[in-house]
């Protein structure tokens, strides 16, 4: 009833240049997945994963995104390796400790210039009347740095107990912070890697679990119509209806304290994807009835195909570019939601590192007037993975139907 | 329209029981009960009870009771006597906590609402008007940083920003000196000063959304035959947009309340938690960590109705200016 939602806007900004380039001889249809240069005879006979590819390829924002959500990816599947130390090692010798500029060459004393990579030091200052300790970047002391260096011994993925990292000190007691330390002097660099593994995860498993939930829950009320069918479009009424985040604050305050990490990493996953399944559903639904009147549809009934071969056969096939789509925009909205739980103290807590549970070093603006960094790394990296993820998913949006002018 | 607005009045009512259904849930979720947490209270002042007097206790609160006997105890003690039940963090009855924060919350999401009119409209109109012009590319870019910032963050990097060069401290809604003090003009000069920051907080990724479909359907509008007749019969341009096409247009404007009302009160919660503002969100947290059950269902069911009366008030809109709506 309140289906207020027009149809979103599929093409805003994603072919900017299309109304200025000068206009070539007409040859063929209007919109073409053509490029310029290609064989027309092969696009003739392209599949429709074809098809939708040389669309998407056409749209460069989306493919920039793209690769930065890979990037964000290989992050996290790599995290142990790329980091250059261990999320929870503290150096009580450098709290909030500022981040440490790269250099790439020295000048010793006679005035030549050598190269060798390496950080600047630190050196500390005490105020006398709050005697509070602080850092500051001391050029004249360097503290050299290589790739593929041994430092803190860590298994890859629990699996190949290994010392390598891909850069860092070469002298593990010498400090290298590229952006800077909390509190505790842990290495925000570091912890930001690793955050990255359970953020990004978060959001897959997430949007996973959610595609099952909405994709059954639709299929059953597709399937059996009904009360079943009245049912679920009530719930998915009254979920849509409640504000998210006091009803996620609800649920993920529910868990107990005493509950391993692990659990509650799930349980929240499970949370955030309990409530965000029902405009996946909606969306499937709605899909599923547009296309349950196409021409191909009625041909394959009348062909005496059996209930289950048109879905599964016919519709769904023609389906996934959409459902694709839909979950690449769900999955930014995942995230953030265990960011912003995680922030409040309520969703993960330490020992495990994500991005939301390094905002809640930002929470006291003192602290962030002290040490910005706390606050720009981790939230610049939820803003960008979550841009990346929308560009991505509009793209892929405007690509999912090749045939569509 | 009479029919229509009953039909939409008597829809409303099984989307309420649900969602009280959800609150109710909510409040039995963690474990233990209203009981084992005034016996840790009273165990942690030092008191012995004895174990008959908390058996008829149990008895009294009915805590044995099967589920739904429970559930009809908490919703028809809300809707018969306003009572809210027990907050047994703050020792008083919920109903004496929430009222003043509830409206609190409907302060800022009503401002923010107007904020995300009153901005998105006349950007939407200029960007359907001059598409592909710099200005468009322009608030696209915007619109979509708008819409990829989460609200806390957003809130966090203004704080700072204030903190850091302004020299001054943004939390709250009024200044120390008019806290708690009654209204006048200087009160309200003194809120307006506070509330615009979480009002563009909350705002933003509504006002994003909103210029991006506003500019979707005015450009579909834009291309009608009747436009061009408009243009052909010599109707001035500014004539030609605003008296046809915008109108049309504008209808998710009004059906914005109910989808954006429910993002602007999640917004609202976790915005007011980080600015420390006196609404519902901050007391909402503080009791779920404390486990403060009844407290924070109430909140919970609040908000819900809240944003349930907000769609109904959309709707109704939508049907009184738009008959195809109500006649379908």
């Amino acid at each position: 009833m309140t289906d207020a939602f027009p149809p979103q806007p599929a093409a805003h900004m994603s072919r900017p240049t299309m109304a200025s380039t000068p206009s070539a001889p007409e040859t063929g249809p209007a919109i073409s997945p053509l490029r310029p240069g290609d064989d027309p005879s092969k696009i003739a006979v392209a599949g429709q994963w074809e098809l939708i590819w040389h669309k998407f390829i056409r749209n460069k924002v989306a493919v920039a995104a793209g690769c930065v959500v890979l990037l964000f990816y290989f992050i996290a599947l790599f995290a142990e390796f790329l980091a250059p130390g261990l999320p929870s090692t503290a150096q009580p010798r450098f709290t909030y400790a500022p981040p440490q500029p790269i250099a790439f060459f020295v000048t010793d004393d006679t005035g030549a210039r050598s190269w060798l990579p390496h950080v600047k030091g630190y050196t500390m200052s005490v105020d006398p009347a709050s005697l509070r300790r602080s850092f500051v970047v001391d050029p004249d002391s360097v503290v050299p740095v290589g790739l593929f260096v041994r430092g803190a011994s860590y298994d890859l993925w629990g699996l190949f107990p290994t010392d390598r990292h891909l850069f860092g000190p070469l002298d593990p007691t010498q400090p290298m912070n590229l952006l800077g330390t909390d509190r505790l002097g842990r290495d925000l660099l570091t912890r930001l890697i690793y955050g990255t593994r359970i953020s990004m995860s978060i959001g897959l498993i997430g949007v996973v679990s959610s595609l099952i939930i909405g994709v059954v829950l639709g299929a059953l009320s597709g399937y059996y119509g009904g009360w079943v069918d009245l049912s679920v479009q009530r719930l998915i009424e009254v979920i849509s209806a409640m504000p998210m985040i006091p009803l996620w604050l609800g649920l993920a305050a529910a868990i107990p304290v005493t509950w391993s990490p692990l659990s509650v990493y799930f349980i929240i996953t499970l949370i955030v994807s309990l409530l965000a399944w029902t405009s996946l559903a909606r969306e499937v639904r709605g899909r599923f009835f547009s296309l349950r009147d196409e021409d191909f549809v009625t041909a394959a009934i009348l062909d005496g195909s059996s209930q289950r071969r048109v879905i599964f056969r016919h519709i769904l096939p023609s389906l996934t570019s959409h459902i694709l789509a839909v979950v690449t925009l769900a999955i930014p909205t995942m995230i953030v939601a265990e960011t912003a739980l995680s922030f409040l103290g309520i969703g993960l807590k330490a020992p495990v590192v994500s991005w939301g549970v390094l905002l809640q070093d930002a929470q006291n603006i003192r602290t962030v007037a002290t040490a910005p960094w706390l606050l720009v790394w981790p939230a610049g990296a939820v803003v960008v993975t979550v841009l990346a993820f929308n560009f991505l998913g509009d793209g892929m949006r405007d690509a999912a139907d090749p045939y569509e002018t | 329209m009479l029919g229509y607005v009953i039909k939409r009045i008597l829809l409303m009512f099984p989307t309420m029981i649900g969602m009280s259904i959800i609150a109710f849930f909510i409040i039995q979720l963690p474990p233990g009960d209203y009981l084992t947490s005034v016996l840790a209270m009273m165990a942690d002042s030092g008191q012995t009870v004895d174990p008959a007097e908390i058996a008829r206790m149990r008895q009294v609160y009915g805590l044995d009771d099967p589920m739904i006997v429970q559930y009809w105890k908490w919703i028809s003690g809300i809707l018969l006597r306003g009572d809210f039940g027990y907050s047994f963090e703050w020792g008083r009855p919920v109903s004496e906590l929430i009222w003043d924060r509830m409206g609190a919350t409907l302060g800022v999401s009503v401002a923010a609402l107007v904020f995300v009119w009153a901005v998105s409209l006349p950007i939407g109109i200029y960007s359907a008007v001059r598409r592909h012009s710099f200005g468009d590319h322009f608030f696209t870019f915007f619109g979509f940083l708008g819409l990829a910032i989460p609200n806390f963050i957003l809130a966090l990097v203004l704080m700072f920003v204030s903190y850091k060069y302004f020299g001054q401290s943004v939390g709250g809604l009024f200044s120390p000196e008019y806290i708690g003090a009654p209204w006048s003009w200087g009160r309200v000069g003194d809120m307006l000063t506070h509330l615009w920051i979480p009002v563009v907080v909350v705002g933003t990724s509504g006002t994003a959304a909103l210029i991006r479909i506003l500019r979707a359907n005015l450009t579909d509008e834009l291309s009608k035959p009747y436009v061009i007749t408009a243009r052909a019969k010599g109707l001035p341009e500014y004539q030609v947009i605003m008296r046809y096409p915008v109108r049309i247009a504008l209808n998710p404007f009004i059906s914005a309340i109910g989808w954006v009302l429910p993002q602007l009160v999640s917004g609202v919660t976790i915005t007011a938690i980080v600015l420390n503002l006196p609404t519902a969100g901050p007391l909402l947290v503080r009791a779920l960590v404390s486990q403060d059950m009844y407290l924070a269902g109430s909140f919970i069911l609040l908000m819900g109705i809240l944003t349930l009366v907000g769609m109904l008030i959309s709707d109704l809109l939508l049907a009184a200016l738009d008959p195809r709506i109500r006649f379908t």
